[in-house]
């Protein structure tokens, strides 16, 4: 398997050898801020188009076909639209909040993003409590929609920013309960550990069998109502609520509501494949030694991103194919069903693991 | 090393942010008139204030969250250690997720999980 600390090394003693240590930290830095906004933008763009496209073919569409080949171009057309309007500043609106609204929303989706584990020693952010700190982050999203609705003065922003709250909050007790239950499994928070152990021991799909099968199918439920999508476009239904909480943002302000939302569920597809799907691992299978071979001369970056668009399917299928919830449904889904169900299963999986019943 | 990551992509979100909002500033153009300062909202002459007294169901289950999420928090390093704790560990947790369980039932049971 190929490692990626020899690269990072190599560039390390590179500007080691002829830079005072302040402007090697410094220049490295500046190359990872580089890094992490071209793989956000370059996978933004890549999944608007992907969304489109498979929405349209679920609903026997064509989707985007009329700028560039196959509608290629769309996303960049669309994105240099909404560069060159008008950022309109309303009366009686909160100027402050509403325009410290998207910091919030895209620094935290940024920051979750880079601690996603590309490859064996290509992970930007990598703590010890990886997991921990990836729900504290992530959950930093939801204040910056809270502000969105509340500062726009309007009422359709405000009633879809408080059950965007509401969802957002309770769904998290689904996430973190998962998230409990597969760390049982591993034994550790950072997320470099738990792709190596999977690397060497089998994916943790199969390790948990019964308990992470089931853990995987709430985390999809869950996760398509953190990125407040799908069945759960509650906060934006736009037959009921214009358009939520971003209704009042203009051009690039509402941009980055969009492409925070899309990274969002590329970021929950990322933890997914990452937790249950092995990360990089390459799918190993004992005893077929030529299959295994081969398997490793494979990156690891590759397997990762096509394991994220594999989770990514299965998320739009989802969307794509279940009909809205209302409001009430969707509490009582979370709190009476989903809440007791990712409970037992932490307990379950708790026992599992305290009594062998997990391969090892 | 982390930390000095962890504040890069910190900046690097805020940096975004604040770059491509002065980029939009200079590409879009710009007018005024009195109409177009109105909220949006549907469409139509907005009526009313906006900010006012608001359904507390939401703020029920913000506080139930509260209590969830705080448990959470104390479950995670009893998740990580849990292999070496062994059978003792384990009969603490479940007590004091039973205890937890017992609260959603209360709460369940008084009715703060039911929306009308």
């Amino acid at each position: 398997m190929f490692d990626f600390n020899i690269v990072t090394q190599w560039l390390d003693t590179l500007l080691m050898s002829f830079l005072p240590a302040w402007a090697t930290v410094l220049i490295e830095c500046v190359l990872v801020a580089l890094v992490i906004i071209t793989l956000y933008a370059v996978f933004a763009i890549v999944m608007i188009y992907m969304e489109r496209k498979v929405c349209a073919w679920f609903q026997c569409r064509l989707g985007p076909d009329r700028v560039g080949p196959w509608g290629l171009l769309q996303v960049f057309c669309d994105v240099l639209k909404m560069m060159t309007k008008e950022i309109v500043n309303f009366r009686n609106t909160d100027q402050l909040l509403h325009h410290v609204a998207p910091f919030l929303v895209i620094t935290a989706s940024m920051t979750t993003f880079s601690c996603l584990p590309w490859n064996k020693g290509a992970q930007i952010i990598d703590f010890n409590v990886g997991v921990f700190f990836f729900l504290a982050i992530s959950s930093i999203g939801v204040v910056g929609i809270l502000l969105a609705g509340w500062s726009a003065n309007n009422k359709y922003s405000l009633i879809g920013a408080m059950r965007s709250g509401a969802q957002i909050i309770s769904y998290e007790l689904s996430i973190g309960m998962i998230m409990l239950a597969m760390i049982c499994l591993t034994g550790t928070m950072s997320f470099s550990e738990i792709c190596q152990q999977q690397e060497n021991l089998g994916w943790n799909i199969i390790r948990g069998h019964v308990p992470a099968v089931l853990c995987f199918i709430l985390y999809l439920i869950a996760g398509n109502a953190e990125c407040n999508r799908g069945p759960f476009d509650m906060p934006e239904a736009e037959s009921e609520l214009t358009a939520g909480y971003h209704t009042e943002y203009s051009g690039m302000d509402f941009g980055y509501y969009y492409l925070a939302e899309y990274m969002n569920l590329f970021i929950c597809a990322g933890i997914a494949a990452t937790i249950f799907l092995g990360g990089w691992a390459a799918p190993l299978v004992p005893g077929w030694e030529q299959w295994n071979h081969i398997m490793l001369y494979v990156p690891g970056a590759v397997w990762f991103v096509l394991k994220v668009f594999f989770v990514l399917m299965l998320l739009l299928w989802e969307r794509w194919t279940f009909p809205r919830l209302r409001i009430d449904q969707l509490l009582t889904l979370e709190w009476k069903y989903m809440l007791p169900m990712t409970m037992t299963l932490l307990v379950v999986m708790a026992l599992c693991v305290s009594f062998g019943f997990v391969w090892n | 090393m982390n930390f000095t990551l962890f504040v890069t992509a910190l900046l690097t979100g805020l940096g975004f942010v604040g770059l491509v909002t002065v980029l939009a500033w200079l590409l879009g153009p710009r007018s005024y008139n009195a109409q177009k300062e109105d909220p949006y909202e549907c469409g139509i002459p907005s009526r009313g204030r906006t900010w006012m007294q608001f359904r507390v169901g939401y703020y029920l289950f913000a506080i139930l969250f509260l209590m969830f999420d705080v448990e959470t928090m104390f479950l995670f390093p009893w998740a990580v250690v849990m292999r070496s704790l062994g059978p003792a560990g384990l009969v603490s947790v479940l007590f004091f997720l039973f205890i937890l369980v017992l609260g959603l039932a209360y709460a369940w049971r008084k009715g703060a999980l039911k929306w009308e």
